[in-house]
């Protein structure tokens, strides 16, 4: 299943250990973390569900393209990293 | 006399305490919570105790907090939502402006709904957003019939990128009556608790526009709107480029003109009997934000604003820069002890309405909001 870790400073104001989700893309992956945790989603999406500005994720390395939808594929053995974007300060 | 402070900065939250001490009174900061984390507004619940205290995370967005023990422990509670956002959004009317995303980006004023409840809330947002909550920010309705108005969309921001609104008065003998200051929006009012609105800034004047569109009502800029608690007639705004005051509700601002040393400012504070005496921090103007001639002072007004007192004793007066903003001026309920917090990160109480100072702190963090608590 597909690997979702979030960014230490991001663990600072909630608690978000590193999860095995079920989900083949990046936004059912974090449906999934979000149904076992409400309080984690206002931290990442907007309030239109979108990813927020100054946030930004990768998987495997790579950053999401569409950041509205979060439609981007994810695999079995792939890592989903939720990390600060540095456009944040 | 109130016994407590609520100091929030861009580095944490305060809380200050008056004790006594073999007769001699002294404040110290007595706890700290969120260090590390911008704070952009605070407010005590006099019904309940309640703290509340609104983060801005920067990355991960703006964090409403509760505490029910003084601030020694704090529970996360809900944020104000934004509506679904339509597809399509109408350019905002003035060109230089920025189209202003349904999604909150700031809680930047909270306060009572004047109901006996406690928890009973008003939170006003950027963008523009004003929100109530009646179970102490566990839940939030917005007021679509305010930011509904065909008219938002001549606002625009001014100092921050979208429009939002600072200022939240409840009238105390009717809480119903509402008004909000909004930058750059103008002031409204609602008889009928945000059943219906009215743009109610006629006679306020914006240096800002060109000469045949300064006196137009929904695009002004105050700073800050405060009302006098005895006397609710009265409202005073630290605008953009001036002082205004109102007698009769909102409806109708006159110009305080020729306020020496300057009517350029962020806060205003009226005392709660009074509605002649108000107090404003000066300075130099728009495009250079400091103390003029590099000493903090005061300006007080007993007359309604036909004359001001320069009151100095005990600020800085020398190579001082420090600016205070709209929410960092604040005058407790007996009307006779002030609290003024500084961009520089400093504090000072005032016991005797103005007249002379005392330094509690010039190492905060920059001050974002300082109030008395139960003010």
């Amino acid at each position: 299943m597909p690997k979702v870790l979030f960014t230490r400073h991001l663990q600072r104001f909630v608690d978000c250990p590193p999860s095995e989700v079920a989900g083949n893309t990046v936004r059912s992956a974090l449906e999934t973390v979000f149904a076992q945790n409400p309080r984690l989603r206002g931290y990442v999406l907007d309030d239109q569900d979108r990813l927020r500005q100054h946030v930004v994720i990768f998987v495997n390395g790579e950053a999401v393209h569409d950041r509205e939808k979060l439609s981007d594929a994810v695999e079995e053995s792939s890592e989903v990293f939720v990390m600060q974007a540095l456009s944040g300060g | 006399m109130g016994n407590r402070i609520l100091v929030a900065t861009r580095k944490g939250l305060f809380l200050l305490d008056r004790k006594g001490t073999w007769g001699k009174e002294v404040w110290s900061i007595a706890s700290t919570s969120f260090l590390g984390s911008p704070v952009t507004m605070a407010f005590s619940d006099s019904r309940d105790g309640s703290l509340y205290a609104a983060l801005n995370l920067g990355h991960f967005a703006s964090k409403l907090h509760h505490s029910s023990d003084n601030g020694k422990t704090w529970q996360e509670r809900t944020v104000p939502v934004y509506p679904p956002q339509p597809e399509y959004l109408p350019k905002p009317e003035n060109e230089f402006a920025k189209v202003a995303p349904w999604s909150l980006v700031q809680i930047w004023a909270l306060e009572s709904d004047g109901g006996e409840s406690p928890g009973g809330l008003w939170a006003g947002t950027i963008p523009g957003g004003l929100f109530h909550s009646s179970d102490g920010a566990q839940s939030w309705q917005m007021s679509r019939t305010l930011w509904d108005r065909p008219e938002r969309n001549q606002w625009f921001g001014g100092g921050y990128d979208y429009p939002g609104i600072h200022s939240i008065c409840v009238d105390p003998r009717d809480a119903r009556h509402i008004t909000v200051g909004v930058s750059c929006g103008g002031a409204w009012s609602t008889q009928d608790r945000g059943g219906t609105w009215a743009c109610t800034a006629k006679g306020m004047r914006a240096e800002f526009m060109p000469p045949d569109r300064q006196y137009d009502p929904n695009i002004q800029d105050p700073h800050r709107l405060v009302q006098c608690q005895e006397y609710p007639d009265v409202m005073w705004v630290q605008h953009h480029n001036g002082i205004f005051r109102s007698t009769d509700r909102a409806l109708s601002w006159n110009e305080i003109a020729d306020v020496q040393p300057s009517a350029f400012g962020f806060a205003v504070a009226v005392h709660p009997k009074d509605p002649n005496t108000a107090w404003f921090v000066p300075a130099i103007k728009d495009e250079c934000r400091v103390p003029v001639n590099g000493k903090v002072v005061v300006t007080r007004t007993r007359n309604g604003g036909q004359s001001f007192e320069v009151l100095d004793s005990g600020l800085p007066q020398e190579s001082s820069y420090h600016l205070v903003y709209r929410h960092c001026l604040d005058v407790d309920a007996s009307g006779n002890q002030l609290v003024m917090g500084s961009t520089t990160g400093g504090l000072w109480i005032s016991a005797n309405q103005g007249d002379t100072w005392e330094m509690i702190s010039q190492n905060l963090p920059p001050v974002y909001c300082a109030r008395f608590v139960g003010s």
